[in-house]
């Protein structure tokens, strides 16, 4: 009795990484048709937030340094919605109902977003925030103009023009000019690309025992995240006006529009939650794995198979199926299956394939079989979205 | 959006253009600090000049940029050392470096360039047993030398190569024994699934069974995989008391296994690690507290007692930073710049591959991990230490050999190589003969 309650606790603590990871992306490619190979970078940003806040807590001293993690969550969320807000903004808006335009942007944006952890430094910044008030500098460049007495309509229309290219050579003239003076401070790379290191607080440390094993006190803190999660995204989404909205434009996006719904806002509100919510997968990764630029690759996979066997757009489905994914890959993957098999006396043979798919990367061969077995059946997942959903 | 003008193409255009003027402008110069003066048809060994070129290729780019940069910098370091004492033979040495992407294909292709375009009279390269592989062909079709410096899983020989790291008898064996004498008889094997943890616990599991000890389960995790739980399950189940765990991971997994085995309550006084893949560097990037009171086992660690190494850890600090760490892999690099610069002392000329490859052989060096001195089968006798991680994340060596160990090129526990053995000073012996 205790091994069966042990291996589901197993299976659900491997399904809530799942489920976590794939919150998130089940908002943005299920609501909105996105696919987002980007995600997985997103989740790495809230994995290295994490990082950050830990060092500044640090230095606070014990009680607040025990604390971090909680802290950690509320603002790698800010931080990844931030960046998930200024991604849709800036690239994804242009390409909706192209999923193969925005797969490659994406992807694009994912390899830019891990060479940015890797090389970011403060020259960086610098020109970063330099080509965000890009505005400010043309007004300001207008300004100087009217003093001048030049402001005439064609300077206005060619300042206009000329703001993105102009910004574009300033901010990276300044990351070369501020990497040029060679100042240690200013050129020091903030990671690099090595792995770094994020300790989980004490008290997230061991675990409770029970009989021979342990139960992770990580583990259980991941899941009850994950139910928080989970609870909020569902209030969220069926009871506040925002989700309304949400809700309308991914059923009809022309009838919503016409009603006077802001979809251009609802869009970017929508996507900037779906990575937020990554971030908050990203906190969650630190107590269990690395934490470096190629964090996100190890996870987008995982994520993709629960949305897809979940069913696109239900947040039933995909508690479903990465709960599902994570106790076949635990029972397989352990050899629960072998004991049980051994003890039952089943013909030889059944044995020996239990006993082949019995390693971790054998399991996952099996769980993948399974999953294409699965599709052929139900193609649309396990709950397919009914009537007339609207095209995106 | 897609209506572009022609004003805005021009403008576009030419932001374009004068950003990567600029990037020219402004980018740093390419690392390879080559001059070609190779003349047309001239071949490697008729060159003369003032310089000898060497070649450098590891992967500066890719996934195991981050391994295979700190590995160049103290090839770099030895370069330099030697250059100021004088060159080889009055020459100074000019090193010409090569990225090789972590992609197998590109390391064939620039060993290729290296040695044609380039003439070079060596190579200093590779890490993964796949990328050595991929040039291994290149070396011997064009008979010229490589400097290989990884500890590696063995069953191999080339007359091209000279390995400079640990042969599994010098690293997995002595660490076997060591387990089995003082942390207990049952063993579970965990690695990453690939060929290196593959070979290496065939080599463990043929050893046990010699030796009496008992393999009770083995498994692999993919390459990157972080879901340890499965693992841990198992471990828990056919070591309920505790155990030995011998650990071939290698890269992201390694921190997730152990971040998971400590959540787990499986503690290094129960259940003691024995890693093969984790030095100085790895351990700063997993996190000491994770790791401390686990062992590793290799030929060096930063806190070994030398006078040799006391200099090295001093000079390497100086040239690239204090809080940089040297680890095994580092220090085999270090120290084959060395042990070919005596080679090439000794045959006279460095273009003479030939007489390179035979000078080499018998070449004793005193490196920072203690004298090591090459073998007619092209590895090192080499020391062989195990350390327990501390909590600064340097390890404390507690046990060593009493002094360098004899490479065994083909191991003596698996079946298939038992009884043979490697030759390159006998031309009737070779690559394998028997016993």
């Amino acid at each position: 009795m205790t091994e069966l309650l042990i291996g589901i606790f197993n299976g659900v603590s491997i399904g809530s990484v799942l489920l976590l990871s794939a919150l998130g992306l089940a908002i943005v490619f299920g609501l909105m048709g996105v696919i987002n190979l980007a995600h997985g970078e997103l989740m790495m940003l809230g994995a290295y937030t994490t990082f950050v806040v830990q060092n500044v807590f640090r230095s606070f001293g014990e009680p607040w340094f025990n604390l971090y993690i909680l802290f950690a969550i509320p603002i790698a969320f800010l931080v990844t919605a931030a960046v998930g807000f200024g991604l849709e903004r800036g690239v994804i808006r242009f390409l909706y109902g192209r999923p193969l335009e925005t797969l490659l942007a994406t992807w694009g944006v994912s390899l830019i977003l891990q060479q940015f952890v890797r090389s970011v430094n403060w020259a960086i910044i610098f020109g970063v925030i330099l080509f965000l008030f890009k505005d400010v500098l043309r007004w300001v460049f207008l300004k100087l103009l009217a003093i001048a007495s030049l402001d005439k309509p064609s300077v206005r229309n060619w300042g206009q023009k000329l703001t993105i290219p102009v910004a574009t050579v300033l901010s990276l003239g300044l990351i070369f000019a501020v990497n040029a003076t060679k100042n240690e401070f200013l050129t020091k790379a903030w990671f690099s690309a090595r792995n770094v290191d994020v300790t989980a607080p004490g008290w997230l440390q061991g675990g409770v025992s029970f009989g021979t094993v342990q139960l992770p006190y990580s583990r259980i803190f991941i899941i009850v995240l994950t139910l928080i999660c989970l609870a909020g995204m569902y209030w969220f989404i069926n009871k506040s006006n925002w989700g309304l909205r949400i809700r309308s434009v991914t059923q009809n996006r022309e009838m919503s529009s016409c009603l006077g719904i802001p979809t251009a806002k609802v869009d970017a509100l929508t996507f900037a939650l779906g990575s937020g919510l990554a971030g908050i997968a990203g906190v969650a990764i630190t107590l269990l794995g690395s934490v470096g630029p190629n964090t996100g690759q190890n996870y987008i996979v995982d994520a993709f198979m629960v949305v897809v066997v979940g069913g696109v757009g239900n947040l039933l489905g995909t508690i479903l199926a990465a709960l599902g994914i994570g106790v076949v890959n635990y029972l397989v993957g352990s050899g629960t299956f072998v004991t049980l098999f051994t003890s039952m006396q089943v013909p030889q043979f059944l044995l020996d394939i239990a006993t082949f798919f019995a390693t971790t990367s054998m399991a996952k061969v099996m769980s993948f079989a399974i999953i294409i077995a699965f599709l052929q059946f139900r193609p649309a997942g396990l709950f397919p979205p009914k009537g007339r959903t609207a095209e995106l | 959006m897609s209506n572009l003008g022609r004003r805005k193409f021009i403008l576009y255009s030419s932001a374009a253009l004068g950003s990567s003027i600029l990037l020219k402008a402004c980018g740093t110069p390419p690392e390879t600090t080559e001059e070609t003066t190779t003349e047309e048809g001239s071949t490697p060994a008729a060159e003369g000049g003032d310089t000898i070129k060497v070649g450098i290729l590891h992967s500066l780019s890719g996934t195991m940029a981050i391994s295979e940069t700190t590995v160049v910098e103290a090839e770099k370091l030895a370069i330099k050392e030697i250059n100021a004492m004088g060159g080889v033979n009055g020459k100074q040495i000019e090193a010409i470096v090569e990225d090789g992407a972590s992609d197998w294909d590109v390391f064939k292709e620039k060993a290729e360039k290296l040695i044609d375009q380039d003439g070079v009279a060596v190579v200093f390269g590779c890490w993964t047993s796949a990328s050595r592989k991929a040039v291994k062909d290149v070396f011997e079709s064009k008979d010229h030398i490589l400097f290989y410096p990884l500890q590696y899983e063995g069953q191999e020989c080339s007359k091209n190569i000279f390995y400079t790291g640990a042969a599994p008898n010098q690293q997995i064996e002595p660490a076997v024994d060591w387990l089995l004498e003082n942390k207990g008889t049952d063993f579970f094997l965990v690695g990453s699934d690939y060929v290196f943890p593959r070979t290496a616990n065939t080599i463990i599991k043929a050893q046990l069974d010699a030796k009496g000890g008992t393999t009770v389960g083995e498994d692999y995790l993919p390459l990157g995989n972080t879901e340890v739980t499965p693992i841990i399950a198992k471990i828990q189940a056919a070591l309920p008391d505790g155990g030995v765990i011998f650990n071939s991971l290698n890269g992201d997994s390694n921190v997730a296994f152990f971040k998971q085995i400590a959540d787990a309550g499986l503690t290094p006084d129960k259940y003691p690690v024995m890693s093969v893949s984790i030095a100085e560097e790895e351990v700063r990037q997993i996190g000491p507290e994770y790791l401390k009171g686990h062992y590793a086992s290799w030929n060096y660690f930063q806190t070994v007692e030398t006078p040799e190494n006391e200099k090295w850890v001093a000079d390497f600090k100086a040239e690239y930073g204090e809080d940089r760490v040297t680890n095994d892999p580092m220090e085999a690099a270090y120290m084959m710049v060395y042990l070919w610069k005596q080679a090439v002392e000794q045959a006279g000329d460095a273009y003479d591959l030939e007489g390179v490859r035979n000078a080499a052989i018998g070449q004793e060096f005193a490196a920072p991990e203690g004298l090591v001195t090459m073998n007619a089968n092209h590895h090192l006798s080499k020391t062989v230490r195990i350390g327990e991680v501390r909590e600064d994340g340097l390890f404390d060596i507690v046990w060593s050999t009493d002094g360098p160990i004899a490479p065994q090129a083909w191991n003596q526990y698996v079946e298939a190589t038992k009884g043979y053995a490697c030759d390159w000073s006998d031309p009737a012996k070779g690559e394998k003969y028997e016993i």
